[in-house]
């Protein structure tokens, strides 16, 4: 047994738990402010497949890497405003609209990519992103080749998490958007447009949304696969409850997630043989299931959230 | 004293909803330091003008001038850019976040970052100018109703106010409040700015306000200059289009106990749980339990209708142990009950005003049979009550969240008082009623308790509760402090008790 545990953490595991993360943080962002700002968006799992697969092309197409990721945020931020369309302006169902834009978009995903690429044998792959080790930062035992030689999306995440923070409770926007959570009125009557502050809110979700299909599609499997999201955008949902609509605590869902999910991973090429893979594949989702029962209990969503605004009501 | 040129002015706003008229060429003028009283019953158009003011609603004719100068106010933010400000009804706030964070939306910042720095000065600044002061960095949820007032006044005055509009502000706060309330606003205008006060209590306008204007069915229906040496009759007068006469009480001969509460004690669930209560109501009387709001009222009519059940404690109905029985059982020994939210715990806002009407009943014989409703009885009971309580609607499937408040509440007692109760609780029963409507409530409850009904009214307007009550008692901290005969009591002595200090039977 202790052979199995000593193969399970050493340095590759610490720096599997980051690599998972990276995806779920940037997505866990997205979804956050979203909601934040009173809009449930269910498209995230679409969004987070359709952006992989036009920044997957983008760079198949062009060979630069940074347009691909430049295309994917834009492909998240057009889908988040499309979203916004539906829920803030229009004032529609949240849940049937979200549902609505992930249908859209994962279709659509797989249609321009047949489109593009045809039918092939072997899916085409790109030279994605390489890790980038920070000078003298990375020379730390142990902690420093899992940390800071990681791919250079790994530290957009990693400096996104306190720029959320900083953004959400420290600027006039983010009191805004937490007002309009809360309670819309309020802001309308302190002059702030309610329906302004959703879209921009659910347009940046969309963007780090984006950036979360831009790394499944460029930096972690450096192709683009009908299931390369495979219900990360559903996990990142719950994970946002998980971590009580905060940008650090959300982030730590995160973190957590992608311990239990690397943690399966080594448990399934670490000589259980014995134990069909697919119990190991369900542990993360089991975990998921565990915490949210646990934690759910005390968190409060936004007041507003679900809730349209509309304005001369009588 | 010489008049000021008005500081805000409205002429002619004409505003129509469909074919309803709202509001038909009213004028009005604030002067700087003029408290304003604006007058009216429950869709007089007061509502409508304020929104027009604060821009929620465009008006179709007439113009806006601030001192002096015509405006165009089409949004909110535009009103405050103009100096308006406006406390609601229902506060704007988010109960979520800080004191300050609520002061300071939409405000710009500094350096890209919000201005925390800036924003204590102002609060500390209009606190020491009008006596305000609020700690900023409380979660709103944790302030009192009262405080959380104040902090809407202080929003206002935040962004600039120079005129400040107050949309009943009265009916949520205690005796104790209004006194401090006032005085806020007699200093505010003191120092030039304008108020408007908006309200149904006649005793408040004419302690407060300078001049008055009366508004009946959206139009302007009188002027008074004199509020102070005005009666009340004069001006509900003016407010109704005809006399007003309060319902006289009177004498009665109450009967046994109906309902008794004993040693009654609920454990901390939510609100103020009750600690040892005893009372007990007779045939033909009506109890009056007065107290602040939060001080166990809520905990009260709950255990007595059966919702929760006490710890300790027994409850009897005509003599009968009732202290674990559930909602159903409880109306069935004769409980009648009109819950305190009308829209929540009242009625199912989303179904046709027929079902909510007979939704404590839906499983008696008379609306079902074999596990399935009896439609047309449900449909005829319906027409029968809003033809009987003359409740406004266009017929019994209306959708009940469309109703008026008044209509509402008229709804609400038609469904109990068709079963003729032997004990009926009420709470706030005329809460944002106007006077033709809580008229008409009282005299019901009047017919009632010449019936033998026995009835507890939950309050916290206390006039209300003198003119109807036999006798008041009084709660606080989910005890009751004392019981007074009406006779013997005055709102001072009430207010007194409400505040803790012990009373005398």
């Amino acid at each position: 047994m202790s052979a199995v545990l000593e193969q399970i953490f050493q340095v590759g595991f610490l720096a599997a738990i980051i690599r998972i993360a990276t995806p779920l943080a940037f997505a866990t962002l997205g979804e956050m402010f979203s909601e934040r700002a009173g809009v449930l968006n269910l498209g995230i799992e679409g969004i987070m497949l359709l952006s992989a697969m036009t920044g997957f092309t983008a760079t198949s197409l062009s060979g630069s890497l940074w347009l691909g990721v430049l295309v994917a945020v834009l492909t998240g931020m057009l889908m988040g405003a499309l979203h916004a369309l539906f829920t803030a302006a229009l004032g529609l169902s949240q849940h049937v609209c979200g549902i609505g834009v992930t249908l859209f978009s994962s279709g659509l995903a797989y249609f321009l990519y047949r489109l593009i690429f045809g039918q092939q044998s072997v899916p085409p792959n790109i030279k994605g992103f390489e890790t980038l080790p920070i000078p003298v930062l990375s020379d730390i035992p142990v902690l420093g080749p899992a940390v800071f030689n990681q791919f250079s999306l790994v530290y957009m995440a990693m400096l996104a998490i306190p720029l959320a923070a900083f953004v959400l409770y420290r600027t006039p926007w983010g009191l805004s958007v937490r007002m309009v959570g809360e309670n819309p009125r309020a802001a309308d009557s302190a002059g702030v447009s309610v329906i302004a502050t959703r879209f921009q809110a659910v347009i940046l979700g969309g963007a780090l949304m984006g950036l979360a299909g831009a790394f499944l599609s460029m930096a972690q499997f450096n192709a683009f696969t009908f299931g390369v999201v495979s219900g990360r955008g559903w996990v990142a949902i719950a994970l946002v409850v998980f971590g009580r609509w905060d940008p650090w605590r959300s982030a730590g869902a995160a973190l957590l997630f992608a311990f239990v999910d690397a943690l399966q991973l080594r448990m399934q090429a670490s000589g259980l043989g014995h134990i069909p893979y697919e119990a190991f594949l369900m542990l993360p989702f089991i975990f998921t299931i565990v915490a949210m029962a646990v934690m759910s209990r005390n968190a409060v969503a936004p007041s507003a959230l679900l809730k349209p605004f509309r304005r001369e009501e009588r | 004293m010489p008049t000021p040129a008005p500081l805000i002015e409205m002429r002619g706003i004409t505003k129509s909803f469909g074919a309803v008229k709202a509001n038909e060429a009213v004028d009005l003028s604030v002067a700087p330091g003029e408290i304003l009283g604006l007058l009216g019953e429950n869709g007089a158009g007061k509502t409508t003008l304020m929104n027009v003011l604060f821009g929620a609603y465009a008006p179709d004719a007439g113009e806006i001038l601030i001192q002096g100068k015509p405006v165009r106010i089409t949004s909110s933010a535009d009103a405050l850019a103009a100096g308006i400000g406006m406390v609601h009804q229902h506060f704007h706030l988010a109960p979520r976040l800080t004191v300050l964070e609520n002061l300071l939306i939409g405000i710009p910042g500094k350096a890209g970052r919000i201005d925390r720095a800036g924003g204590l000065a102002r609060l500390a600044e209009i606190g020491r100018q009008h006596g305000l002061t609020l700690d900023p960095d409380l979660a709103v949820s944790a302030l009192s109703v009262g405080e959380q007032q104040r902090l809407e006044i202080v929003k206002a005055l935040f962004r600039g106010a120079r005129l400040l509009i107050l949309d009943e502000p009265t009916a949520v706060l205690a005796p104790t409040e209004v006194d401090g309330l006032f005085s806020a606003l007699r200093s505010m205008a003191a120092q030039g700015l304008g108020i408007i006060f908006i309200s149904h209590k006649l005793n408040e306008v004419r302690a407060l306000t300078h001049r008055c204007t009366v508004l009946r069915h959206g139009r302007v229906a009188g002027r008074v200059d004199d509020p102070a040496n005005t009666t009340s009759a004069a001006m509900a007068q003016l407010m109704c289009g005809h006399e007003i006469v309060p319902p006289a009480r009177g004498a009665s001969t109450p009967g046994a106990d109906v309902l008794t509460l004993d040693g009654i004690s609920t454990s901390q669930h939510s609100g103020t749980a009750l600690r040892g209560v005893s009372l007990a109501v007779r045939a033909g009387e009506i109890l009056g339990i007065a107290g602040v709001s939060g001080n166990g009222q809520r905990a009260l009519a709950e255990v007595i209708s059966g919702v929760r059940a006490p710890d300790a404690g027994q409850m009897t109905i005509a003599g009968q142990n009732v202290s674990r029985f559930s909602p159903r059982e409880v109306q069935a020994l004769g409980l009648g009950r009109i819950p305190e939210d009308r829209m929540t715990t009242g009625l199912v806002t989303n179904l046709p005003l027929a079902d909510s009407m007979v939704l404590p009943r839906i499983g008696t014989a008379a609306f079902s049979a074999k596990g399935l409703l009896k439609p047309d009885a449900i449909r005829a009971f319906a027409e029968a009550q809003i033809k009987a309580y003359d409740i406004r609607c266009p017929g019994p499937m209306t959708r009940a969240g469309a109703l008026s408040g008044g209509n509402l509440q008229k709804a609400l007692l038609a469904r109990e008082l068709a079963f003729d109760p032997k004990v009926l609780i009420v709470s706030q029963p005329t809460r944002g009623l106007d006077i033709g409507a809580a008229r008409f409530i009282h005299e019901k409850f009047l017919d009632m308790r010449a019936k033998g009904c026995g009835i507890i009214v939950i309050g916290e307007d206390l006039e209300e509760l003198l003119v109807l009550c036999d006798r008041i008692a009084v709660m606080y901290e989910g005890r009751i402090v004392g019981t007074l005969d009406s006779a013997d009591a005055t709102i001072a002595r009430l207010g007194l008790m409400m505040t803790g200090a012990e009373g005398h039977s």
